[in-house]
């Protein structure tokens, strides 16, 4: 099985890396259109600022690439909300519009903090990426901005209110959490996916 | 619901963990590489791993051993020490970590901080703070606890929250390597004060101190070291401990 991950200017990518590595898969960093189109799988990881790695990915065209994909594709963190139709990070950033659903700023409430940073669960889970998890089972988040729950939310997490932990739509998945930071969990998750 | 986090530190000199007493008495605790993945099988939520002699000697942390470390963890994993400018930061986000925490660095020049989080957003910056109480302030640190300077913990935390930094970890020389608790009163200060999660460092010797920290200190997470490393606390024993005081944690 020949899995791409999505090179561009971000970090963690060499954390999703590991993680498959540690799965036994050896994937193909790279922004060239002919090793991502011929992959089975595509991972669109990433941490880091949206209007930046937007710009980036119109630069190289990636941004029209990703849009055609039709092998499954995981956006990750930063890759989930870029794959939504805008976000409140850099002003207003217009991103890829896979997801109809706009990113929007954690408002936070009494005590809680900006980033939501840490372990929380996650539940109402619906769809095979987490046949291999209970609901409530804890995984890794770091962010400050939040995809509200909609028509394609297949995970939920509470944080200042529910906000979804994961997307869907055909074959793009995405999730908010970080799969290659969540310990047993998340392996079963990146595992779940790559059994697809 | 968030869980509160407990994180090992992995202070690291010659590429071998150390911790000392109040920084300058070191004792060995073994390979940074075995006890990342030991604790990141025993549940550490996440992995702090500092070269704390970097920016004493000027040395850059190595980025071979971080990679080596990453490749073997499933947890978040933050990065500290000798980091003065983006490209350090950029360096060691490609080996593998997660965040960067940032220190003397960034004291002696705060933009650096605006760097970080512009480049690769606020939750890649931990802004890493050493401090002492004079009987008045808590006066901040330079390198690894050596060289005092003129900033206050509370004024120089919120300055690090408004140049951008995702976490304050905040250090208490007091209470480092001496066991009897971390320093409750003044994380309390920085919790109720600041909108970006605090870390607990310096004092744990009983699973109690961690409690003391997330109730009285109001923490997100807390760090340790040495009662990890020498095994006097288990992570999955403290972390039923926290449960029975409705603490939550993972």
């Amino acid at each position: 099985m020949k899995i791409a991950c999505i090179k561009y200017n971000a970090g963690n990518i060499y954390s999703v890396v590991h993680a498959l590595r540690r799965l036994g898969v050896e994937p193909v960093v790279s922004d060239k259109a002919e090793d991502i189109l011929s992959a089975d799988k595509v991972i669109f990881p990433g941490v880091g600022e949206a209007s930046t790695t937007m710009n980036y990915l119109r630069a190289g065209n990636l941004d029209k690439l990703i849009v055609s994909l039709k092998q499954p594709v995981l956006g990750i963190c930063l890759g989930m909300q870029l794959m939504c139709s805008y976000s409140e990070e850099g002003g207003h950033t217009g991103c890829l519009g896979i997801f109809d659903v706009p990113v929007k700023l954690f408002r936070p409430g009494q005590g809680e903090k900006i980033p939501h940073m840490g372990w929380n669960g996650i539940y109402d889970l619906k769809s095979p990426l987490f046949n291999n998890i209970f609901e409530n089972d804890y995984v890794y988040f770091v962010h400050s901005y939040y995809v509200p729950l909609c028509g394609n939310t297949i995970a939920t997490c509470d944080y200042t209110g529910p906000f979804s932990a994961a997307l869907n739509k055909d074959n793009f998945f995405a999730t908010q959490f970080h799969p290659e930071k969540s310990g047993p969990v998340g392996r079963n998750i990146l595992k779940a996916f790559l059994d697809l | 619901m968030l869980a509160k986090r407990i994180i090992p530190c992995l202070d690291v000199k010659d590429g071998t963990t150390v911790k000392g007493v109040n920084f300058v008495n070191f004792r060995n605790a073994g390979d940074p590489v075995e006890l990342g993945k030991r604790y990141s099988e025993e549940g550490a939520d996440e992995l702090v791993f500092l070269d704390i002699t970097a920016s004493h000697e000027g040395r850059k942390t190595f980025a071979d051993m971080v990679k080596r470390v990453a490749a073997n963890l499933d947890i978040p994993f933050t990065v500290g020490g000798g980091i003065n400018e983006l490209a350090d930061v950029e360096r060691l986000l490609d080996a593998g970590a997660d965040k960067v925490s940032v220190n003397s660095a960034a004291i002696r020049r705060p933009a650096l901080i605006d760097e970080i989080a512009s480049n690769f957003g606020s939750q890649v910056c931990v802004a890493a703070i050493d401090a002492k109480f004079d009987g008045q302030d808590w006066i901040c640190y330079l390198n690894g606890g050596r060289i005092p300077t003129g900033r206050k913990l509370f004024e120089w935390a919120r300055e690090a929250q408004e140049r951008g930094a995702g976490e304050i970890l905040f250090t208490s020389m007091d209470h480092d390597g001496v066991k009897e608790g971390y320093a409750n009163e003044a994380l309390a200060t920085l919790a109720d004060t600041l909108r970006i999660p605090i870390i607990a460092s310096g004092g744990a010797g009983k699973a109690e101190h961690f409690r003391d920290a997330f109730i009285k200190g109001k923490a997100d997470a807390a760090l340790a070291a040495s009662v990890f490393h020498f095994g006097e606390i288990k992570i999955s024993e403290l972390k039923n401990y926290l449960k029975r005081y409705n603490i939550a944690v993972r």
